[in-house]
């Protein structure tokens, strides 16, 4: 297999992480980081590449033992991040880990995007560089700190040599380097000497009770730059003679080109040139005004014979028609049919869930500069490998001759971690087709962002389960119809086992209650839509439907919700510790305020648990207000506690807006919002108080960038069932008004 | 056509066609590229600036509507020369309590806040909502910026 073939063929080195359950997902870890000083000590000594048009150069004269940190005689410190930072904190988090191994001043501290490596710069948990799943922090843990620890023991060894002192007198503390003598350094002035030092095979890492940032304080690197606008993402790029591109696109997908007059847009001024490129017909022109009004003054006859056609309402009439035959099975245990004929009561519920858009803040966007020999791409990549490989594949050059440049970019939510790598592969088309060796931005505009396809996909479940005499679940089964975000993908193979996508299926298979007889199937519908990855992924549903149909269950077994779960969990500790610990944070079982409801949910999805504990009350036109959320997350050992924090916050406001008003609609193939009037998103206005509480931890740590996200709507519909007796069983909830029973 | 226009307190000559939206004259002309581009309409706050020193939508502000007017970006209210004590009040409470996650928002929001401090110098909750929920953030970092404007408020 070639390196550019690797987007096509990612069999067997490729694999997104699944829920895993703890146990095992430490045995993966600790497997992870056994091959960690094998990796740094391979990378030794290797050049640092050219980071970017406007990067940091390697100093002369600094000390660079491993491809993760750079000690300049400046005295900053460079921690060199492998993954993209979107918002989650990527660059601060692998940054406090090197802080801390090196016991550097956060002052001193730099941060910059890693090249393209796959070998250097790959995420364990992939096996090629990128970050996605929530695996950033948990699969550098070890390897940023052991990249610190290197440079210390180096800084500590030439201060020794320098004053002639034993390296066992010498400590480091806040960027200094002292001797019981009195002599003291700075990093900067030992930088030059630690680099003749002799790395070392095995640097000692700190106990966890010397921790000075892990666990406790380290503010974000990102935020000075964030605050006054210098934090340059792909869009900010300017180069000279740079022309700025646009994409007419289809209006339905699957939708071609047939032929086009591009007339009107080549008579504004500015635009230099039309091109046909598989995605469309791109405008290039000298600026994004005339780029934009080109986009929308060219006219284009679509060939929509092999396009999607069908609606929402068809796609939901469809899937609903399969609910009633069962499905490939995910999951089966014990003996559902005899389980229900003794069970005393039955519930079961449909549930409705919509396609969604991610809609980050910058939209789609990438720079290339291509002059037919090598070439520069400059983009927020969230999976370098694939990206750079499609580069090198679409523009017919070597790996080494194509230089991606990773940027900040402007949220993702799963949004850029795609498997065909297509804004990238349009900007190469699009330079390669123009022939030209200028800078090339292309960007989308809104419309284009949210009709552009890679959707959360449209998901249709059916929980059916039956209750004892003494209100105990005696039988489960769930029944989940939607289309798969692995098939016919490179993921395919690693996704997609016995004709199960785990993403379909991720929370609703692995459900946590001790419930003897259970079955969990799935169809998986085919559709021209493109879906994807959206931040938390398949338990955007599943959690839903799994926790609200318990608090459906709680209700008619006359049981208190938080108990009820309790009791079916007593084989899963870390569940029941976020559940009791945001139980009592919040007040649970203390009296509510008149018009106000309390509903509580919890879940795990990527190795870490949450449960969230909502306070709701209903406007006078009977739509929503959540009015104060209680998170309690258990990720492990809490690195960087307050980005911790910020995660929860955030998820907890991507998957309220969703829950709330989130929703893709189809009609006649084509999509019918265009731009955040149509696709309304939350606001400030309704955003609730969030109170996290993080459950001290010494496991390894996991993911927060998506955990936080799924576990709102059930508990907001759980109050929402308390207090209205409604069931909230089709998303997003603004398309019922809620009457309070009180 | 050319235009003049007080940009962060500098007198500048512009030459474009009058429809450009100002959000592009700043970004592709002025290379000012603190002032984000997020929809175009008007419906999520990115682009926001400050015109005559009111907090307005550059994206839809004509090139020809700001000749002879007075422009101020995040550049503009960035560094010890050019902030304003409200402006650097509010760029101090998003860095103490860390409120940016993307941050592709964040200089229209500092723009949106600055607006509503200088007109209200102690918002209450109710406040902070109806001025800043033009500003989408998707990152949902509202919880912080509430908690930002307060602290704010706090040093003016």
């Amino acid at each position: 297999m070639t390196y550019t073939d690797l987007p096509n063929k990612l069999t067997g080195i490729f694999a997104m992480p699944v829920p895993k359950p703890p146990d095992e997902s430490r045995r993966s870890f600790l497997k992870i980081s056994g091959g960690v000083g094998a990796g740094l000590v391979l990378g030794l000594a290797a050049p640092l590449p050219k980071l970017g048009p406007t990067g940091a150069q390697a100093t002369s004269g600094a000390l660079a033992p491993n491809p993760f940190l750079r000690v300049a005689a400046d005295n900053t410190v460079t921690v060199i991040i492998k993954h993209l930072d979107k918002g989650q904190g990527a660059a601060t988090g692998l940054a406090t880990l090197v802080a801390e191994e090196l016991d550097a001043d956060h002052a001193q501290i730099k941060t910059e995007f890693a090249p393209a490596d796959p070998i250097k710069y790959k995420n364990f948990a992939f096996g090629v560089q990128g970050v996605g799943g929530s695996t950033g922090l948990a699969n550098s843990y070890e390897q940023y700190r052991t990249a610190g620890a290197t440079a210390r023991a180096m800084l500590i060894a030439a201060a020794a040599r320098t004053w002639n002192v034993k390296a066992d007198d010498i400590t480091v503390k806040a960027g200094v380097v002292s001797h019981s003598s009195g002599k003291s350094a700075t990093f900067g002035e030992l930088a030059n000497k630690a680099a003749g030092e002799s790395v070392p095979d095995k640097p000692t890492l700190k106990d966890p009770k010397d921790f000075v940032f892990i666990g406790k304080s380290f503010p974000r690197v990102d935020s000075p730059a964030k605050v006054n606008g210098t934090a340059l993402y792909t869009i900010d790029h300017q180069f000279d003679g740079m022309l700025i591109a646009t994409i007419a696109r289809p209006p339905m997908f699957g939708a071609k080109v047939k032929s086009f007059d591009a007339s009107a847009a080549e008579s504004i001024k500015g635009v230099v040139k039309v091109l046909p490129v598989p995605q469309g017909i791109a405008i290039l022109a000298t600026n994004t005004w005339a780029a934009i009004k080109a986009q929308r003054a060219i006219k284009v006859d679509w060939e929509k014979s092999g396009a999607e056609t069908r609606g929402s309402a068809e796609l939901v009439a469809e899937y609903k028609a399969l609910l009633d035959s069962p499905g490939t099975k995910a999951r089966e245990e014990g003996n559902l049919e005899d389980a229900f004929k003794a069970a005393v009561k039955i519930v079961e519920a449909d549930f409705e869930f919509p396609y969604l858009a991610h809609a980050p803040m910058e939209p789609m966007d990438c720079v290339v500069r291509y002059d037919g020999s090598s070439a520069d791409i400059c983009t927020g990549s969230q999976m370098q490998t694939l990206d750079h490989a499609t580069a090198c594949k679409v523009l017919g050059l070597k790996p080494e001759a194509v230089n991606l440049h990773t940027v900040w970019a402007g949220g993702s939510f799963g949004r850029r971690a795609i498997a065909d790598s297509h804004y990238v592969r349009e900007a190469c088309d699009i330079a390669k087709a123009y022939g030209k060796a200028v800078p090339i931005k292309v960007i989308w505009t809104r419309e284009d962002d949210i009709k552009g396809g890679w959707y959360r996909p449209l998901y249709v479940h059916r929980i059916k389960a039956g209750l004892d005499k003494d209100g105990t679940i005696v039988a489960w089964l769930h029944r989940i119809v939607g289309q798969s975000i692995g098939a016919g993908t490179p993921f395919e193979a690693l996704l997609v086992k016995d004709g199960i996508d785990s993403t379909s299926v991720e929370g609703a298979n692995n459900l946590p209650y001790a419930i003897a007889n259970i079955r969990v199937d799935l169809h998986t519908t085919k559709g021209g839509v493109p879906v994807l990855w959206w931040r938390s992924v398949g338990s955007t549903h599943t959690a839903h439907a799994t926790e609200h149909m318990i608090d459906m269950l709680a209700k008619e077994a006359g049981k208190d919700p938080v108990a009820f779960r309790l009791a079916m969990l007593k084989d899963k500790p870390r569940h029941a510790g976020v559940l009791k610990l945001a139980a009592e944070k919040a007040g649970w079982g203390q009296p509510v305020k008149p018009g106000k409801f309390r509903g509580v949910a919890v879940h795990e999805s990527f190795a870490s648990f949450v449960a969230n504990v909502a306070d709701v009350s209903l406007r006078d036109d009977g739509s929503v207000k959540v009015e104060r959320v209680v998170c309690a997350i258990d990720c492990g050992l809490a690195v960087n506690p307050d980005v911790v924090a910020a995660q929860m916050e955030g998820g907890i406001g991507y998957g309220l807006g969703a829950g709330l008003k989130g929703a893709i609609t189809l009609a006649g193939g084509e999509v019918e919002q265009g731009n955040f009037d149509g696709y309304d998103v939350l606001r400030i206005s309704e955003m609730p108080r969030v109170e996290v509480h993080i459950v001290p931890s010494a496991e390894p740590p996991t993911g927060v960038g998506e955990p936080g996200t799924p576990v709102v709507t059930p508990a907001v519909a759980n109050a929402l069932l308390s207090g209205t007796g409604v069931r909230t069983t089709v998303l997003p909830m603004n398309k019922q008004r809620y009457k309070s029973q009180s | 056509m050319a235009f003049t226009v007080t940009i962060n307190g500098k007198k500048t000559s512009i030459d474009v066609d009058p429809e450009t939206p100002l959000l592009w004259v700043l970004r592709d002309d002025l290379k000012l590229t603190g002032t984000k581009f997020g929809c175009g309409a008007a419906l999520c706050g990115a682009c926001t600036v400050h015109l005559d020193g009111e907090a307005v939508r550059s994206c839809q502000i004509q090139a020809r509507d700001v000749d002879g007017r007075d422009v101020t970006t995040i550049e503009g209210v960035t560094g010890e020369a050019s902030a304003t004590p409200v402006a650097k009040a509010v760029q101090a409470a998003w860095i103490k309590l860390d409120v940016a996650q993307c941050g592709y928002c964040q200089p229209g929001q500092i723009m949106s806040a600055v607006g509503l401090l200088t007109q209200i110098p102690k918002p209450t909750d109710d406040d902070i909502d109806k001025a800043m929920d033009g500003n989408v953030c998707r990152c949902a970092t509202y919880h912080r910026i509430r908690a930002a404007i307060h602290e704010a408020a706090k040093t003016i």
